[in-house]
């Protein structure tokens, strides 16, 4: 992007130190992603998905944005993977039958439907030419909450409201069934 | 273009949010048990969190925008979490079986 980052940093040097942590970050990421689609047993999956999202936490750190980097480890892997989790014990038995695709054509199928979409994605984001725009501020923390608080406040007030129905909705199914 | 360098390009983080993408629609298809399909799914909402943060980054004029757009998409995941999973909970208790070919009650 800038011309003056783009000189090789050399290995023993900050620069050289922050490219290796977020070639280990992207690592992470890949295999937590891979193990999350792959594994056979659901509790390794949803172990993938904490290290893939915490990955994922640490790009949003290289991104200039550590608030939201907290947020991710905050609300992915403490609420939505503990809630998985908990519904693999509440619900998804020992596996007894067969496992894996139901039939053999889904595996390949998934996987040229998976690789055509990442590659098209991919090859567009690289021979697009994409503009870059002066900055308006540091978006910073301070910056997120004033504009939370003032441009987007009334997309702040539906997203608790969301929030609101959707748990209230979740403990009115999740009773509903075990009446029955 | 060096190795140690690429965390300060755009297309690094463009490639491996395709790349999560993918996995996530990979996961969907082949998953038969309903919660490794929600997984699959949080895994395709992390790329697209990645897609904007990036854009965020590098080239949008105010960097609040995309963080507020994945803080949003964040409460929207952990949402649909709490949805999907009770659905779950209750056709595990209606069918006995979480496997997405059980729960086919209207096949004629």
């Amino acid at each position: 992007m800038n011309p003056s980052t783009l000189a090789s940093p050399a290995f023993f040097s900050v620069d050289g130190l922050v490219g290796v942590v977020f070639l280990i970050m992207v690592a992470i990421t890949i295999v937590g992603g891979l193990i999350a689609c792959n594994s056979e047993r659901l509790v390794r999956s949803v172990a993938g998905l904490v290290v893939c999202f915490i990955g994922v936490a640490g790009l949003y750190f290289f991104l200039n944005s550590p608030f939201v980097a907290m947020m991710q480890i905050l609300i992915y892997v403490g609420a939505v993977a503990v809630t998985i989790s908990f519904a693999i014990m509440l619900a998804a038995p020992e596996e007894k039958k067969k496992i894996g695709p139901s039939s053999i054509l889904a595996g390949p199928l998934g996987f040229a439907t998976a690789a055509l979409l990442a590659g098209g994605f991919a090859v567009l984001a690289l021979r697009t030419e994409w503009p870059i725009l002066k900055k308006l501020n540091d978006g910073s923390m301070k910056n997120i909450g004033l504009q939370l608080l003032t441009d987007y406040s009334m997309v702040f007030e539906l997203v608790s409201i969301v929030l609101l129905v959707a748990i209230l909705g979740a403990l009115v199914i999740a009773r509903q069934g075990r009446e029955n | 273009m060096s190795l140690l360098g690429l965390y300060n390009e755009l297309n690094t983080y463009l490639v491996i949010a395709a790349v999560i993408f993918g996995m996530g629609i990979y996961g969907m298809v082949t998953r038969r048990t309903l919660i490794g399909m929600l997984i699959a799914s949080e895994l395709v909402l992390a790329g697209s969190s990645i897609n904007f943060m990036a854009f965020n980054r590098f080239t949008a004029p105010d960097p609040v925008t995309g963080q507020v757009f994945t803080l949003f998409i964040m409460a929207i995941a952990a949402a649909e979490a709490a949805i999907g999973l009770s659905i779950i909970i209750a056709v595990y208790g209606h069918f006995k079986s979480i496997d997405a070919e059980d729960t086919a009650q209207l096949k004629g």
